[in-house]
């Protein structure tokens, strides 16, 4: 099974979120990095197992610069194979997906695997556009998969519930919570990293046709009012003057 | 300080005090590549998700009192092996991975999140099994190191017993040669074995017959004749074993005596020496975790409607640890790539991969012994604040403050008290000037008039360059002066006055730290890449600590001067270290809020 799993640099979950250039771009200055969790805590590792059951090879993909190559060589310590990047700025969700496409068109890729979203933009676009694409099926927020070499059981979780479906034949997976474990990689797969292959390909033409305008920080959130139990005339003063909600 | 004799002098153990080093020449945690962090990471992970998530975070501890505890500790040492964290040192033939030291040393300061369990895996990868990769023969690697790679078999050291602790040589464990010549008939005990409940091989020091040394067997738990004691009820790292060993008639193989006979007591010091660099290391992650902590809760807590991480008193603690924790973890990065260095350099003299490593690490026991003493200092004062800036919360088992307080303090004992090395520190430099002349403290102690006369000028320097240069030399010189003064006095006597001793150890210790820190600064400033926020933090961090190296020298050398001369001479002595440690003109204060400040907004130790 020929494995494509598409992974993302982010910033780290304690970084401080500044914006840049009018508010239409994220100012990276004195950010750390990290692979993107749903990446590479579910998605690469549930490939991974996949290949040791079934045989083949786990492909990392990445659309950026050279700068990403510390979170591609992290894929590959962890254990993929061999990793790609495609050298340009993902500037979009549908430049990405794109460029992940034509590669797993031409890679006779069986199963392609992105998290279910980045935890920077959140958008959750990639991977159905991959699959649109492809013109394959595609199972989004997946927490379990099963696969017996030609079919795949996969599970989705919802309100109350699971969703259970079956996939024939090649398909594009978004990997949630639980669809494996997190693999810390290993001191000998970290030295081994630098001996896989790392190719760099130019990228496809795409014509991105969203462009953002700018962003925006939360409201800062504001403090918590105590009131006494007893005292309902303070509260309803208060959601009526401050909350303005009654 | 130029010493022009020396092919290399940076790569040289004590050069520090005669000489200048290059900043270009420093080695700076900046500069560990992709592979080591990667790895640092892992460790860190690996901590997290084993014992931080399951224990501290649940509010247990990690313990061995009974079976099933150390089972689970057992089982997380091997989840470690799975990782390759057991064969750091290990050649790669044997399983291992054969970092290089300073590599060793950062996964060391990441190991301190793992809080006891750092005890454990240190005794595993370092005192427990480098005396066989650096002291073995072929047979006895192949035999015993790819199985403690892998965490199949555990490792333990024994060198101390119920009389021999800081004299360890002194033991009387004994070992003979049974009568057919195929064993050595071991008798004796071991005390305090880090690992001993559930090790497989342990490194037994004991004398043969007669001999004045001692000597190093590899002994199996398996072997006749040994048995080992219950675990030890301890103040703190609760979570590692430590029991005491028996040997009764104890039938060890004569294949099994490692390395030459009366060669144990060099190992010893040796495999020490190696590992005081990377207990240093440990304790100063263990203040950069304290640290953080606080400053998380500092900023959470309020009190007085503010959060307490505004107030000058909160500010000062913060600011003082993290100036403490750059310049100590600047010295352990130092020593390590020193060791590295000098490792390379006798490799391609053509020496074999062993002797190359143990004559490196003995190059640089001065300065080992220095950090492991100053990393220890660290992280008990670190931990005592933090606990300190938690005030009632710090002190219930809740936040696990009070673990990581009573963990720390193994920190100053073990690897040779901090007393020991301190002294150690001052007598290895004497003996290299005085004995064996490697070091030519006599001619740069001549130097001493030069720079006297360059400090007379009443108007202080406005260049802060100058300044801080100033008082690293001073900060030697004044070391120089009163051992070369005292000495003159004393005589052969002067060993026995430690409390000179001493005084001059800590202003050893401060010119190393201190000469680093701001050797790192200035590296870091010529470098195109450094982060220019981090920077202006970490010039602060290096004016604040020159200040308190000065002042703490300043005391020390007035103590020592007060200790061995009275009268005139007296007030000439102190009247030339006056001259030598002038006073550094900075605002402490700001300086500390600057640095408190940066950390309150990062949330965490970034320098
Ligand atoms: C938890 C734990 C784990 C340990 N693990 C190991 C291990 O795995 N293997 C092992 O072999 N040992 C181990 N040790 C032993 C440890 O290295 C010794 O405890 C230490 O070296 C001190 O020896 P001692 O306890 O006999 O103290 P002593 O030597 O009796 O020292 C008592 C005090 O006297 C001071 N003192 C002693 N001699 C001098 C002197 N000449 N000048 C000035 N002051 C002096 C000391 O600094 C100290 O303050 C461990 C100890 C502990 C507590």
């Amino acid at each position: 099974m020929n494995l494509l799993v598409c992974i993302s640099k982010t910033p780290e979950t304690t970084a401080k979120i500044a914006f840049k250039d009018e508010n239409s771009s994220f100012d990276t200055d004195g950010v750390q990095f990290i692979m993107n969790p749903y990446d590479e805590w579910y998605a690469l590792v549930r490939a991974l197992e996949l290949k040791e059951q079934h045989g083949g090879k786990v492909i990392a993909i990445n659309v950026g610069d050279s700068s990403n190559d510390p979170v591609i060589r992290k894929a590959l310590a962890i254990g993929a194979d061999e990793a790609v990047r495609v050298d340009i700025e993902a500037t979009s969700s549908f430049f990405v997906a794109k460029q992940v496409a034509e590669y797993a068109k031409s890679n006779d890729i069986d199963i392609v695997f992105t998290g279910k979203e980045t935890i920077d933009y959140n958008g959750a676009e990639v991977g159905g556009m991959i699959a649109e694409m492809l013109e394959q099926p595609y199972f989004s927020f997946a927490s379990h998969m099963d696969h017996d070499g030609s079919t795949a059981t996969v599970t989705r979780d919802i309100e109350g519930g699971v969703e259970v479906a079956e996939i024939n034949g090649k398909f594009v997976i978004s990997a949630a919570k639980g669809l494996a474990e997190q693999r810390i990689p290993n001191m000998r797969g970290i030295m081994m990293a630098k001996r896989k292959p790392l190719n760099v390909i130019p990228a496809v033409e795409a014509e991105g046709n969203v462009k953002v305008l700018s962003y925006e920080l939360p409201p800062v959130k504001g403090g918590i009012t105590m009131v006494d139990a007893d005292d309902m005339d303070k509260l309803v003063k208060l959601l009526h003057e401050e909350a303005k909600v009654l | 300080m130029k010493n022009t004799q020396l092919k290399n002098p940076t790569i040289k153990g004590g050069y520090f005090i005669i000489g200048d080093t290059p900043p270009e020449e420093l080695f700076i945690a900046e500069e560990f590549d992709e592979e080591a962090i990667m790895m640092g990471d892992t460790v860190r992970e690996f901590c997290v998700k084993e014992i931080q998530e399951p224990f501290f975070k649940c509010g247990k501890e990690l313990v061995v009192t009974n079976e099933a505890d150390k089972a689970e500790v057992l089982a997380i040492l091997k989840r470690a092996g799975d990782l390759g964290l057991c064969g750091v040192s290990i050649s790669e033939e044997n399983g291992g991975m054969d970092l290089d030291f300073k590599t060793n040393t950062l996964i060391s300061s990441k190991l301190s999140y793992g809080f006891s369990f750092a005890t454990t895996l240190g005794a595993q990868t370092s005192i427990g099994c480098l005396p066989i990769v650096y002291y073995g023969n072929e047979e006895q690697k192949q035999k015993y190191l790819p199985k403690i790679a892998s965490a199949e078999y555990v490792a333990a050291y024994a060198l101390t017993e119920p009389n021999a602790g800081s004299d360890a040589n002194s033991g009387k464990t004994n070992a003979r040669l049974s009568e057919d010549g195929k064993y050595y008939l071991i008798n004796g005990q071991k005390i305090w074995i880090t690992n001993g409940g559930f090790a497989d091989v342990y490194i037994v020091f004991a004398k043969i017959d007669t001999d004045e040394k001692l000597s190093a067997f590899i002994v199996e738990r398996t072997f006749e004749g040994f048995s080992v004691g219950a675990e030890e009820k301890k103040f703190g790292i609760k979570g590692s074993s430590t029991v005491q060993i028996f040997f009764d008639n104890c039938k060890v193989p004569v294949e099994n005596l490692l390395g030459e006979q009366q060669g144990g007591f060099k190992m010893a010091l040796t495999i020490l020496n190696g590992g005081r660099i990377k207990a240093g290391a440990g304790a100063i992650g263990g203040a950069i975790n304290g640290l953080d902590r606080a400053v998380q809760y500092a900023k959470e807590r309020k009190q007085f409607k503010v959060p307490i991480s505004s107030f000058g008193a909160i500010q000062y603690k913060i600011g003082d640890i993290a100036m403490r924790i750059f310049a100590n973890q600047a010295a352990c990065f130092r020593t390590a790539d020193l060791i590295d260095k000098k490792y390379n350099s006798l490799r391609s003299s053509g020496l074999s991969d062993g002797s190359a490593k143990i004559k490196a690490i003995s190059e640089f026991a001065i300065e080992a012994s220095i950090v492991k003493v100053k990393g220890s200092e660290l992280v008990c004062y670190a931990l005592d604040e933090a606990m300190q800036i938690h005030g009632g919360m710090g002190y219930s088992s809740e936040t696990g403050l009070g673990m990581g307080y009573r963990d720390a303090r193994i920190t100053k004992i073990y690897e040779g008290t901090n007393d020991i090395n301190a002294l150690l520190a001052v007598a290895e430099l004497s003996k290299r000037g005085m004995l064996t002349k490697e070091l030519d403290l006599v001619g740069a102690g001549k130097k001493i008039p030069t720079f006297l006369l360059s400090q007379i000028n009443p108007f202080r320097s406005k260049s802060n360059d100058k300044e801080q240069d100033r008082i690293v030399k001073g900060l030697k010189y004044s070391f120089l002066y009163i051992s070369g003064m005292a000495g003159k006095k004393l005589k052969k006597k002067l060993i026995d006055e430690q409390e000179i001793i001493l005084n001059l150890s800590t202003i050893l210790q401060e010119a190393y730290v201190g000469e680093t820190a701001l050797l790192k600064v200035q590296k870091l400033r010529g470098l195109p890449d450094s982060d220019k926020n981090k920077l202006a933090i970490q010039k602060q961090m290096v004016q604040l600590y020159l200040y308190e190296a000065l002042e703490k020298s300043k005391k020390a050398a007035l103590e020592a001067i007060a200790s061995f001369s009275t009268g005139s001479e007296k007030w000439r002595h102190i009247k030339i270290i006056n001259r030598m440690l002038k006073p550094y003109d900075i605002n402490p204060k700001t300086l500390r809020r600057n640095i408190a400040q940066a950390l309150i907004e990062s949330g965490e130790y970034v320098y």
